[in-house]
Order: structure tokens, then C-alpha cells, then sequence
């Protein structure tokens, strides 16, 4: 059986545990198991509604009067023990940050191996995996064997895609769990000062580069963005120059963002901010040189210098708007 | 405060990362190595909260004998001993890695007293496993908040800010504690040159770790599928704008 | 982007400061169809230009680097890229001090305005140094920054406004192809190209894209670390890029220079690394750029220390940063000099490449020249590519060569300095019996050559009275008294010279007379048997080379030249010979021995051995016969340059042992000693005033200025014989000397004598001496005249200074030493009759 275990803020269910359902759907049949969700913590059961459009037809409700807020090795020793109280064996969650910490716990308490950030998964003598490693630029084969096997899927690997629906069963799962496993709690949250969209959720990006040379450099960026109702980013060059602050970073070691268009002026293209951007549906890039790697990888390209392209682009937006 | 920075010596590849002829390895004979950038912010913020709160800063790592450049760099920028387990350069999984880093940080704390912070990258800029960090918690029986890319002091506890959605979880701990973090929490200052002159002083030792079987064994690496596209150039310069405003109306973000 | 052309005039290939040079220069020369081919981005293609630091220090011991440097900086200065800060070259010893007054004399030759400075005025200049540190420093105020980036950009697109050049970028070269041993075209990733004429500008890659071809650019990809350092308190008020001097902290290997609010710190005092230019990254596998390879600190450590004690108010605190370091890649020769010209392996193939950045508009400018009219204004003998024989084109010999080279970059190198690796390539028959006299070797052209023999110690009890010696260290390295006593040993008896080294070809066939006679100045028209010195010259009369021919049937000459000039005379020769192959060439050098054997009693002791009348009825000068040594047939030249009775005797390569060992027994009773070639080369030939290729004959003088010029000028044409001609019409503007020194004695008591390249000045008051052409009077050779008791100096000087008598002095190390004109023109100070060798 595959536990399948999904993050949820309580109203919804998180995008890429869908990801996971779909990826762990089609795992399950071809392992020919089983798949079952699990859902932590106080209002679980609200969010699980969706889970009834994704072929699943038992959810776990792991709950605990101390599980209101994220515990993560409370989580994990919740987990282990519904992982026994099943039989379940493999165990997996979205390559979040919450995903890869909580079975990265359970791996640990467990002395199992954890597979993070898994792409693809083929039945073999055990189970063959491949995984990220270098943020996606290098793929690692390798084996799990274990009784129980734990892994985390890569995010954006597959699309979510919903399946028959089917009448959801909902199970309550209570762990016995001690003071101990909540000596990390979640204490409190704050918000984002800034309105509006960020950039892992905009749909429109503007990053700049190297070539955009200033702090300065970036209002014109600002003001494309504004334009279009996106969001700026920078890549590693811009928020090491301290142009943009670290927040705002695409890349390996910032945010990876997924819009409907990227427009990257004045970059080159280096692996680390690939990695970064190469969810988004369309790229287009704005560089003066027409041999910027980024151009390989790139859907449109605009050859030019994005002090002069941009500031024209705008005037032109302006103009049908 | 005592605290204990690991740091991994990884390969600094350009756009395009070679790999030997067995495919078992990253062909790093063209290459540079960097300590992986999260635990570049590590080592800055154990300096800079040594810098307020007093006390010395150690820095580990597992690898070959030649990592130990990897560990003065990380003493030029202001810590002050080095712990290098070595290995002969083959890849350890995290659990290896943890296993053999709890053993040595157990081992000298025996001699040089208890650290009060054990301070991780997130994840390695190479490997990416996402878990050492939390396996040596574990086997130290420690806290441990990991993502981490806001800490301070607060009465005693440790504040720490990670993302969140578009905001932040706050989560406060006592020490000792291990926290991993992540590139953002701060800009890494470069070594000095006093810095590097003073770190050839400094002491590294060299810990012969007992290597137990791995659990997570690399058969190969792979390229990922080549994804290069066709671009389309809509234009040049200034005079590009009108098929740009094109596009933006064909993707309807306009 | 547009599609490459079918077909191109000639394609350069990579676009750093040399390839855009060339284009530009080629345009300006009226080029057309030139495509330019560049692997990377523009303008930064990742090659060397792209990290190079920039500054221009145009003093160097050599007078053609200098020449094109100055050539450069005045095109740097045109193009408004230029920065004037100064450069400060620094000394912490004593001998550094006496090197940078000996670059005073070489500021001084080539007319830079350079001064030597105190500690304390080097601190005001750069108000950061520690005087304490240092001796003083020599500082040249036209020093400087450029940006060779956008030198580069706007040298192509001059060439691109004159509607010239296409440029090609992401381009890589996969082939050159060839044809019939001549270029044919080239293949890219993008498409291939026919065309004639393949200019290779690529650096460090070069070897690899000369291979594709089937030849070879000697050059070794070398590492210099640099780092950039900052931010500096001192420099925050700054606005330029450069406002402070450069600094070269000599003793150290090192340089600083400001950039902006950092500084940059560069050596080349770590250890020689060598990079395979096939193990170079690739530009995606680069993280920087693949000329900037990843930093191995270990190496520079050293100089950080090195840094912090000449700037510690600037550096040694801890808000200074290392913010950038790299192993960055430059390429070094077997011989330190670049590569430039077309390869001898493959016709319309050129190197431009082992190029700094200060010279690279100037080598722009010469290879587009030379490749428009075969000549270059400046001469570019000795960065000829034909220089390099073939073991010098092989990897080991060009690596081991490139190692040792690395550390001379900052070093003191004596004028007469010998190579330590990649020694004992090429060595003569006698080879074994020279190592047995303890034969101190000198190498020329791979050949191990005796300079002199310690077994002849003993003579300098005999001869020591006749001239005093060197007691100065520096005049004295790489030199021996015992040179003096063969010298004297020679003129009084005999001795015999290992003469290997030279270059032999044989010229056969119906067409070979006209051949010669087209190649030479002199009448080659003479019966069999006879042999001609020449001069050869290029289309401006200039000269290219000279060396002796012998006619040994109507249709067969023998050309024999010297070692050094071998390689590049036979290219000429080879590229003149007759479209109808009426005329062939074939390399002997490996065939022929040679052993010199002069001296009043040679006559006696050749006689001895063979039945051919010697006499000088029987054998007169200048002829050369087949004649018979005891049992082995050798030919025997009856010539000199040394100014005594003497032979060449010319022997098949592997009797030459044996016909040693003859001359060898014959002589011993007579006195016969061996002699080296610091007798045959300086000593011998400086009393007799005979000319050196590459010393007092270059591209920069005529036959009569040279002296060279006979009575008459033959009416069969000849390669230079217009304008030669034209030259004779009129009064040369120099003319060559002998001159003697007449007081040795410097300040301190201690006698200095010259080793070549100081400045003739006028006595009363030290002023460099010019001709009308802007040519400086310098001392072309030195050395000792055993037999007359002087040091002979030679040199160019103009005419009106010829007959000044006690007006001249040589300028060395910081001081004057008088010196008097003894011979003006052609003729000898010793035996100015021949006497000697006309008997």
C-alpha cells in the first residue's frame, strides 16, 4: 500500500501534494497497490473534498488535539505510526519544503533511506528511481529496497490531473504522540507585507541580470511588470549586487517560479537560474547577445539591449492599453 | 555560543555539467569547488552571531583530504577550527554522511565541550538529498528547524523565519539546537586577506570515520532530456515591440 | 542571424584583441571579403583578452617589442581607450636595482621618457607603499590603462564600416581544409567556407585549430593568477578607472593596480601550470569563462603576504575582500616571443597568436602588412613562426619551454641567458669528444654548441696579460676568460670549431643559376667551385638574411646559413622557388657536419692529411673543392669569420667523428686547439667587423647602411633590386661602426664591459642619438678584441657623427663610458688588409 501524503493549509489542498496524487495514482497501478492520502492536522477533512476528483478512495485524517499547528517531528512520529498501523509500504509527499523535512524526519527515526525530489519510478528488483540532483540539471539512478520505502516526488514532474470520482472514505488516525515531538512547533506566521502576487505564483515575471547593471537599471523592469500585472525577479548576478534583494532571487538557491510568461531581460542564462524558470510555460528573452545561452532554452527571443527594448515595449503597451 | 557550521565541498560547474566516462561521477577535472551556497549563509551567520554573542565558531566537513580548502575558506572568513572526516571521494549517501558527522561531533564535543548551535545548508547544491541536517538532529537528539533564512536571538531562544506560501512560519527553540538553512539569509562576505593569511594558522583536524554500508546507492547519472528549443527572434532592438505586443496578446497576458 | 558566405578573401579566426586587429588592419589595406570567425560571445569571447589587466609598460630590452608596443599604444590612443597613469616597476634587492638601470639604458635606446626613482618618491606617486620595502623604482610616466574590450569592438567595426569584414559569433571551427599543401577552406558548425587565406588569432586555442590543418603554433597555454581585491577606503573618491600608477613589485612577480574602488593583484612568481589547450573547458562547462579557470590559492598565498607588506595601510585590514580570483590563461613560447606569420607546414595558414595585450594592435598591423606585401615596417625576424624548427613545434619541447619561460616574465634575464630544459636535441658527431674537452654547451637552433672549451683553462696562463678580464658579475655570467685565450690560441696556431649548426641546403636543377640569381644580391653567375657571401633582401630592399652559397656544379649551389636563421631562410627560399620546378631545395642540414679549422698553421695541418694542393695558389680564397682527408671524401670552403687562414670543411654527417679525430692528431704537434663559438661568433668576428643577421642586420637597415653594398650591382634581377638601387642613389642615413671603448672604469673603480643593446649618447651630456628616421644609435654586438686589446662595440650612427671624434659614449648601467669610431662602414680594426687570410 502507498500512503500518499498531502499538504493542506486547512481550506485547500496543496498544489504539488495533487501533483503527488496523480504521480502516485498511476505508481499504484503499476505496482498493482493500493494508494491512500493522509491529511494532518485540524481541519483536514474540509480540504479532503478534492481529494474524491483524484481516484482516491481512503483518507487518512491523522488527528491530534496538539497537531494544530506544524510540528514536524510530530508529523513524522504520526506518520511512522500509521506507516506500521497500515503496513504500508512506501510512503511519499511532495519535494516541498515541508515534504522533504517531514520524511526526511521519518527517514531518519526510521534509519531508512529517503529518495528526495524523485522524477521517475520504475518497478524493478526493488523500486528504480531517478532523482534531481543539481536542481534537475543531473539525474541520479538509483535503488530502494526496503520494506518500507520513502520517497518525495519532484515538483511540477507531472501535471495534476483529476480521475473518475469516486466516494471518499475518511479514516481517523490518532498517533500517541509525547512532549518531545513537539519541541519544534510552528509559533506563528507573517504575512508578506507586499500585496498582490508573488513570484512563485505570478503568472507574469520580469527578471533581470547581469545586463541590467544597477539597482537603478531595474525600474524599467518595475515598470514592465507593472504594465502587465507580473512581478520582477532577479538572478543570482542582480541579488548578489545587492540590486534586488534576496527574496526576489529566480533561481537553484531562490524561488523557482512557474508563470505563463517569463520575459528575462539582460540574462545569460546560467544553470542555476535555469533551474529556476524552467517551469514557466513560455520564456522570452531580452539579450544583446544573440549567443547568451539563455537563448537555447528560450520559446522567443528579442535581440537588443533592454534599456532600449524595454523602455520602447512599454511605450508601446501604454499605447493599447 | 559555540557553533558548528557543515559545510560540503561541491564542484562550481559553468551551464553545462560534465560527467566522467562511467557516468558515476561529475568530471570535476576542469572544475572549481565551492562550499554549496547555503552553507556559505551558514558560515556567515555563525560569524556574525559569534560576533554579538562571543564564543568560536567550528566548521566540518566530509570528503576527500582536499576539502580542507574548502574549510579555510570558511576560516578566513572568521571561524576558528576545522573538523575534516575523511573519505576517499566516493559518494556517501545521507545517511553515511549523517552517521559519520553525529560520531565526530559526539567525539569532540568530549574534548572541546558541547556546541551550542549545529548549523546545516538546507539541502547540498549537488546531491540535494534534503536530510542530513535532520538525520545528525536525530541522532543527537536535537531540535531541528530546517529552510531557515531569518535567525536571531531572543531571550535565550533562537528565533528562525522560514518562507512559507507568501509569507513566513516563525518557530522559536531553545539550544542547542540544529538549524539548516538557506542562500538569502544573508550576503557571505568574501575572505579577507588578513582573513586568509590567519586561517593557514588555524588548526584542522582530520577524523578517520567508521563507514558504515549505504542505504541509498548512486548507480549512474543521466542529462536530463536535452530541452533545448528552437527560439523564435521576433525581432531586434526597439523595433521588436509591436511583435512582442503580439505575443503578450497570444498568451493573453495582456 | 545571416548565413556565412560560400566564399571569403580570408577568414580570421577568434575575436579577441588580435583577431579584430587583424581585420581592421586588413580593411584598412584595402581587404575585402574578410570573414572574421569567433567560437564565443561578442565582445567578451572567453578567451584571454576577456581577463587580461590591461596595462601597457612600454619599455622592453628588445627593440622590436618596443617598436610595436609604442606602435600599439599609439593605436590604443587613437581609438580614445587609452588611460595614461604611469607604472611604477619596483626593486627590493640590490640586483633588481641594477636591472632597472639597465632598463634605463633601454628606456634610453628606444626614447621613452623613464627615470629611476627613490622609495620616498615612489610613496608620493602611490601614497600606500612602504618605502622601507623597497630599493627605489623605475617609473614611466606614459604608462598605462586601455580597455581592450572596446578596443577590439572598435577595431572590428571599423573594418565592418569599411565594408570588409562579416562577423560570425557562436561559430566553431570543425576543419581547415587543405590542398595541395595550401589552404582551401575552412568548416564550421555553421556551414563551411572556401577561401585561400586562414588567419589563426585564437590565443591559447591556437595549437588545437593549427592542427586541423596540419601544422603546428608553438605556444603553451600557462596560468597567471590573478585577484581582485576591495573595497579600498583609499580609492572610494576615485571616478576613474585608473588614477593611480601601475605597480610592478619585480621581486615578487607581481603586480597592483587600481581598478576603480579595487585593486588588482596579478603573479607569476607560483609555479609554472601548464593547461593542455585540448583540456580547456568549454565554454558552457566554464563557470567563469574558459581562460578564467578555477583559482588554486594554495599557489598564491605567498604573494598574498608579499602584497600586504608593499601596501599594508591598504590591505592588511579586514574589510578588504578578495572578491574575485582566477588561474587566468596566457600563452607562452618555446622562446618567450610570439607567433606570428604563416606556418611553414601549410601555404595561406598564418599565426597571430602569444600576443599580450599591449601589443596586439601593433601585431594587427604588422601581419596585415606582411600578408599584403610579404614585409612589415617593423621587423618580425624574431617573431617569425618559420623561426621554429620542427622540434620546436612538438608539445613536450613547447610545454617544457613554456615552463621555464613562466618565471622569466618577471625575472632578470641576462641578455646571453641559456635555456635549461629540453636541452641536447641536436648534437654534432664530435659531440662525445667535446663533452670529453668539458665543453661548456651553448644551445642555438636545438644544436649543443661548445661556447668554450674548459679544457683550454691551461692557455690562460699563456694569454691572461693581453686584456683584463670581467670581475663585474653581471658582465661576467654566461662568458669565460678562457674565451679570450682560444681567441688567441688561434690567431697565434690553430683551432678548430664545431660549425653543425649551420643550415645546409642544395639548390639543383636547369633553373636553379636563375634561382640563386633572383634570390641574392651578389653575381651568383661564377664558375664551379667558387663561393659567394650575399646579402638577400626583401622588396624594400631591406634585408632578410645573408649567407654564403657555393656553386658545386652549373646546376647545383649549396646555401649554407646559420643555425639561428636556418628555419626562416629556408621557408624563403622555399616559397621563391620556380612555379615550373626548374629549380628544387633540399634541406642537408642533417647530412652535413661541419668543423671550422683557422689559424696561421690550419694550412699545415690540413696539408697534411690529403694530396690536394692547399696552398693559396692551389686552393685560392673563397673557392671550394672536393678533396680527399685521409681516406674520407669531404668539401672543403676556403672562407672565414674569423679573419684567419682557414677552412670549412663540409664531411657526411657520420664520418664526422672520425675526420675530428684526423684533424685532431694532425693538429696536436702544431698547437691545435678547439675553440668555441664565443670565438667564432663575437671575439674573431668582431675584430673583423663582420655583420651578424638578427644584430646588425635586420629589416630595419639596407646593404649600405649595413656596409654590405659592393662596387657594382649585377645585371641580372634580383629580389629587392629596384628599390635597392633606388638606395644606392643616395647617402645612407646610418652607417655601421666599429667602435672600441676607450675607458672601461666606472665610478665605483670596477671595469664594466657592454653585452649588447645600451645606447650610444653623446659624451658631453648623455643625449640618445637619432638618425633622420628616427632610428637610435644602440650597440648591435659586443665584445672583447683579444688580439687588439679592446672592447669592440658595434653600431649604427649617423653620418654626421662618424667623424666626431671623442664626442660618443655608451650608456650602461646609469653610467657613460667614451667610446671612439674605429672603423666607419665595411672593414675590419684587425688585419684590415686580410693579410691573414689572403696568403
Amino acid at each position: 500500500m502507498i500512503l500518499g501524503i498531502i499538504e493542506h493549509d486547512g481550506v485547500q489542498l496543496d498544489p504539488y501534494g495533487l501533483q503527488m496524487l496523480t504521480f502516485a495514482r498511476d505508481l499504484s497501478a503499476r505496482l498493482n497497490t493500493s494508494l491512500e492520502a493522509v491529511l494532518i492536522g485540524k481541519s483536514a477533512e474540509s480540504s479532503g473534498e478534492q481529494i474524491k476528483n483524484f481516484g482516491i478512495s481512503k483518507v487518512h485524517l491523522i488527528q491530534h488535539e496538539r497537531l494544530e499547528h506544524y510540528a514536524p517531528e510530530a508529523w513524522a512520529e504520526s506518520v511512522i505510526q500509521l506507516l506500521a498501523d497500515k503496513k504500508a509500504d512506501l510512503a511519499v509527499a511532495a519535494g516541498t519544503e515541508r515534504g522533504n523535512e517531514l520524511m526526511a524526519h521519518i527517514a531518519a527515526k526510521l534509519d531508512l533511506p529517503l529518495a528526495s525530489n524523485c522524477s521517475e519510478i520504475s518497478h524493478g528488483d526493488g523500486l528504480e528511481i531517478t532523482r534531481l540532483r543539481w536542481g534537475g540539471s543531473l539525474l541520479e539512478e538509483t535503488s530502494l529496497r526496503d520494506n518500507v520505502k520513502l520517497l518525495t516526488l519532484a515538483l511540477n514532474i507531472v501535471e495534476a490531473q483529476e480521475s473518475s470520482a469516486n466516494p471518499v472514505d475518511f479514516e481517523a488516525f490518532t498517533p500517541t504522540l509525547e512532549d518531545k515531538d513537539f519541541r519544534v512547533q510552528l509559533s506563528g506566521r507573517e504575512e508578506n507585507t507586499a500585496e498582490g502576487v508573488t513570484l512563485k505564483t505570478a503568472s507574469l515575471v520580469v527578471g533581470g541580470g547581469r545586463g541590467v547593471g544597477s539597482a537603478e537599471g531595474f525600474k524599467v523592469l518595475e515598470e514592465l511588470a507593472e504594465c502587465l500585472g507580473g512581478v520582477v525577479g532577479g538572478s543570482r548576478v542582480a541579488t548578489n549586487n545587492g540590486w534586488r534583494p534576496h527574496t526576489q532571487q529566480v533561481g537553484l538557491t531562490g524561488n523557482r517560479i512557474s508563470p505563463k510568461l517569463y520575459i528575462a531581460c539582460g540574462i545569460s542564462g546560467a544553470i542555476q537560474h535555469l533551474v529556476g524558470c524552467k517551469a514557466a510555460k513560455n520564456i522570452l528573452v531580452i539579450n544583446v547577445d544573440r549567443e547568451a545561452p539563455f537563448f537555447s532554452k528560450a520559446d522567443y527571443g528579442v535581440l537588443g539591449d533592454l534599456h532600449e527594448v524595454v523602455p520602447a515595449l512599454i511605450s508601446e503597451i501604454k499605447k493599447v492599453q | 555560543m559555540n557553533i558548528l557550521v557543515c559545510v560540503k565541498r561541491v564542484p562550481d560547474p559553468g551551464t553545462k555539467i560534465e560527467l566522467t566516462a562511467d557516468s558515476r561521477a561529475v568530471d570535476t577535472s576542469k572544475l572549481g569547488f565551492t562550499i554549496s551556497p547555503h552553507e556559505e549563509c551558514a558560515v556567515e551567520e555563525a560569524v556574525q552571531m559569534i560576533e554579538e554573542h562571543g564564543g568560536e565558531g567550528t566548521v566540518l566537513t566530509l570528503g576527500l583530504p582536499e576539502s580542507d580548502a574548502q574549510l579555510r575558506d570558511a576560516l578566513a572568513v572568521g571561524m576558528e577550527r576545522g573538523i575534516l572526516i575523511e573519505t576517499d571521494g566516493s559518494d556517501w549517501d545521507p545517511g553515511q554522511t549523517a552517521k559519520a558527522i553525529a560520531a565526530a561531533i559526539e567525539e569532540d564535543q568530549t574534548r572541546h565541550g558541547p556546541f551550542d548551535l549545529l548549523m546545516f545548508g538546507n539541502e547540498s547544491a549537488d546531491s540535494g538529498g534534503f536530510q542530513v541536517g535532520i538525520r545528525v538532529a536525530n541522532a543527537l537528539d536535537l531540535p531541528c528547524i530546517t529552510g531557515v533564512k531569518s535567525m536571531e536571538m531572543e531571550d535565550g531562544q533562537l528565533v528562525c523565519k522560514r518562507e512559507y506560501g507568501d509569507g513566513w512560519e516563525v518557530y522559536k527553540i531553545p539550544l542547542p539546537a540544529v538549524v539548516t538553512v538557506k542562500e538569502g539569509l544573508n550576503l557571505p562576505r568574501h575572505p579577507s586577506l588578513r582573513g586568509t593569511m590567519k586561517a593557514k594558522k588555524k588548526k584542522i583536524e582530520f577524523v578517520q570515520p567508521e563507514k558504515v554500508s549505504a542505504q541509498l546507492v548512486m548507480n549512474r547519472l543521466r542529462h536530463p532530456a536535452e530541452t533545448s528549443k528552437e527560439v523564435e527572434i521576433l525581432g531586434e532592438g526597439a523595433a521588436a515591440a509591436p511583435k512582442v505586443i503580439e505575443l503578450l496578446r497570444k498568451l493573453e497576458v495582456l | 542571424m545571416s548565413e556565412l558566405p560560400k566564399h571569403a578573401h580570408a577568414v580570421i579566426i577568434g575575436a579577441g584583441i588580435v583577431g579584430n586587429s587583424v581585420a581592421c588592419h586588413l580593411a584598412k589595406l584595402g581587404w575585402k571579403d574578410l570573414v572574421l570567425i569567433e567560437k564565443g560571445p561578442l565582445p567578451n569571447t572567453g578567451g584571454s583578452t576577456g581577463h587580461a589587466s590591461n596595462f601597457i609598460f612600454p619599455v622592453d630590452h628588445s627593440k622590436e617589442m618596443t617598436q610595436v608596443t609604442l606602435d600599439s599604444l599609439k593605436q590604443f590612443k587613437d581609438l580614445g581607450v587609452f588611460r595614461e597613469s604611469g607604472g611604477i616597476e619596483l626593486a627590493r634587492s640590490e640586483e633588481r636595482m641594477q636591472e632597472l638601470r639597465r632598463r634605463m639604458a633601454s628606456s634610453k635606446a628606444w626614447g621613452i621618457d623613464s627615470s629611476l626613482i627613490s622609495p620616498n618618491e615612489v610613496k608620493k606617486l602611490f601614497p600606500w607603499v612602504d618605502p622601507d620595502v623597497i630599493l627605489g623604482g623605475f617609473y614611466t610616466p606614459s604608462a598605462g590603462v586601455v580597455d581592450s574590450l572596446r578596443a577590439g569592438t572598435l577595431m572590428r567595426e571599423k573594418a565592418i564600416e569599411l565594408d570588409a569584414l562579416k562577423v560570425f559569433t557562436n561559430t566553431e571551427i570543425t576543419d581547415i581544409a587543405v590542398k595541395q599543401g595550401r589552404v582551401s577552406g575552412i568548416s564550421t558548425t555553421r556551414g563551411e567556407i572556401s577561401t585561400e587565406i586562414v588567419v589563426i588569432c585564437c590565443g591559447v586555442w591556437s595549437p588545437r585549430i593549427a592542427r586541423m590543418a596540419g601544422a603546428s603554433i608553438s605556444l603553451s597555454p600557462v596560468v597567471h593568477q590573478m585577484i581582485d581585491v576591495g573595497p579600498i577606503a583609499e580609492f572610494e573618491d576615485c571616478t576613474e578607472e585608473i588614477e593611480y600608477p601601475v605597480l610592478r613589485d619585480m621581486d615578487k612577480f607581481m603586480y597592483e593596480r587600481q581598478v576603480g574602488r579595487n585593486l588588482e593583484i596579478g603573479s607569476y612568481a607560483h609555479r609554472p601550470i601548464i593547461v593542455r589547450p585540448d583540456d580547456i573547458p568549454s565554454i558552457e562547462a566554464s563557470k567563469l569563462s574558459p581562460t578564467e579557470m578555477p583559482f588554486t590559492k594554495d599557489d598564491f598565498d605567498p604573494q598574498l603576504e608579499d602584497a600586504m607588506e608593499l601596501l599594508p595601510e591598504m590591505l592588511d585590514k579586514d574589510e578588504v575582500e578578495i572578491q574575485y580570483s582566477i588561474n587566468g590563461l596566457l600563452s607562452l613560447t618555446p622562446d618567450g616571443e610570439p607567433i606570428i606569420g604563416e606556418t611553414a607546414e601549410v601555404k595561406g595558414l598564418w599565426s597571430c597568436a602569444a600576443i599580450w595585450i599591449k601589443e596586439a594592435p601593433g601585431f594587427g598591423r604588422m601581419i596585415a602588412e606582411w600578408m599584403t606585401d610579404g614585409i612589415s615596417e617593423i621587423d618580425n625576424h624574431g617573431v617569425d613562426i618559420s623561426r621554429l624548427y620542427e622540434y620546436a613545434r612538438t608539445e613536450n619541447f613547447v610545454e617544457s619551454r613554456a615552463e621555464e619561460a613562466f618565471n622569466k616574465t618577471y625575472g632578470i634575464v641576462h641578455p646571453n641567458e641559456q635555456w635549461g630544459m629540453s636541452r641536447g636535441l641536436r648534437v654534432s658527431p664530435f659531440y662525445a669528444r667535446e663533452k670529453d674537452l668539458n665543453a661548456e654547451f651553448y644551445e642555438t637552433a636545438g644544436w649543443e654548441r661548445p661556447y668554450w672549451y674548459n679544457s683550454n683553462q691551461k692557455l690562460l696562463e699563456e694569454f691572461s696579460d693581453r686584456m683584463p678580464d670581467r670581475t663585474q658579475e653581471w658582465d661576467a655570467r654566461w662568458w669565460s676568460p678562457i674565451i679570450k685565450a682560444e681567441h688567441l690560441a688561434m690567431r697565434e696556431r690553430a683551432a678548430m670549431f664545431d660549425l653543425t649548426a649551420f643550415a645546409v641546403f642544395d639548390i639543383k636543377g636547369p633553373g636553379a643559376l636563375d634561382y640563386v640569381q633572383k634570390m641574392a644580391v651578389n653575381q651568383m653567375d661564377v664558375r664551379v667551385g667558387r663561393s659567394v657571401y650575399t646579402p638577400l633582401l626583401n622588396d624594400r630592399a631591406n634585408i632578410k638574411t645573408d649567407l654564403t652559397i657555393m656553386r658545386l656544379g652549373d646546376d647545383f649551389f649549396r646555401v649554407v646559413t646559420g643555425g639561428s636563421d636556418g628555419s626562416r631562410d629556408k621557408k624563403w627560399f622555399s616559397d621563391h622557388l620556380p612555379d615550373d620546378h626548374s629549380a628544387s631545395l633540399a634541406d642537408m642540414t642533417s647530412a652535413v657536419c661541419t668543423i671550422g679549422l683557422w689559424g696561421p698553421r690550419s694550412r699545415e695541418i690540413i696539408q697534411s692529411l690529403t694530396k690536394t694542393d692547399m696552398s693559396h695558389e692551389g686552393f685560392p680564397f673563397g673557392s671550394v673543392q672536393e678533396i680527399v682527408l685521409d681516406r674520407i671524401r669531404v668539401h672543403a670552403l676556403r672562407i672565414s669569420y674569423v679573419g684567419d687562414l682557414g677552412w670549412e670543411i663540409h664531411i657526411p654527417m657520420e664520418y664526422g667523428q672520425f675526420v675530428w679525430d684526423l684533424l685532431w692528431e694532425a693538429g696536436q704537434p702544431l698547437g691545435l686547439i678547439p675553440s668555441g663559438i664565443g670565438v667564432y661568433g663575437t671575439t674573431g668576428r668582431l675584430e673583423k667587423g663582420y655583420r651578424l643577421y638578427g644584430a646588425e642586420l635586420d629589416a630595419d637597415h639596407n646593404p649600405l647602411e649595413a656596409g654590405l653594398a659592393r662596387p657594382k650591382v649585377k645585371s641580372q634581377n634580383f629580389i629587392g633590386k629596384e628599390a635597392y638601387l633606388e638606395a644606392r642613389e643616395k647617402e645612407p642615413d646610418a652607417i655601421m661602426c666599429t667602435l672600441t671603448v676607450e675607458d672601461h672604469k666606472s665610478a665605483s673603480g670596477e671595469l664594466r664591459f657592454m653585452l649588447g643593446g645600451e645606447p650610444i649618447v653623446t659624451l658631453s651630456d648623455g643625449k640618445r642619438i637619432v638618425d633622420r628616421h628616427g632610428r637610435s644609435s644602440y650597440v648591435t654586438s659586443a665584445g672583447e678584441g683579444p688580439s687588439l686589446g679592446k672592447y669592440i662595440l658595434m653600431a649604427y650612427l649617423p653620418p654626421e657623427y662618424v667623424n666626431n671624434d671623442n664626442a660618443l659614449a655608451v650608456e650602461y648601467f646609469s653610467e657613460l663610458f667614451p667610446v671612439r669610431v674605429a672603423v666607419a662602414g665595411g672593414g675590419s680594426l684587425f688585419d684590415p688588409d686580410n693579410e691573414r687570410m689572403l696568403k
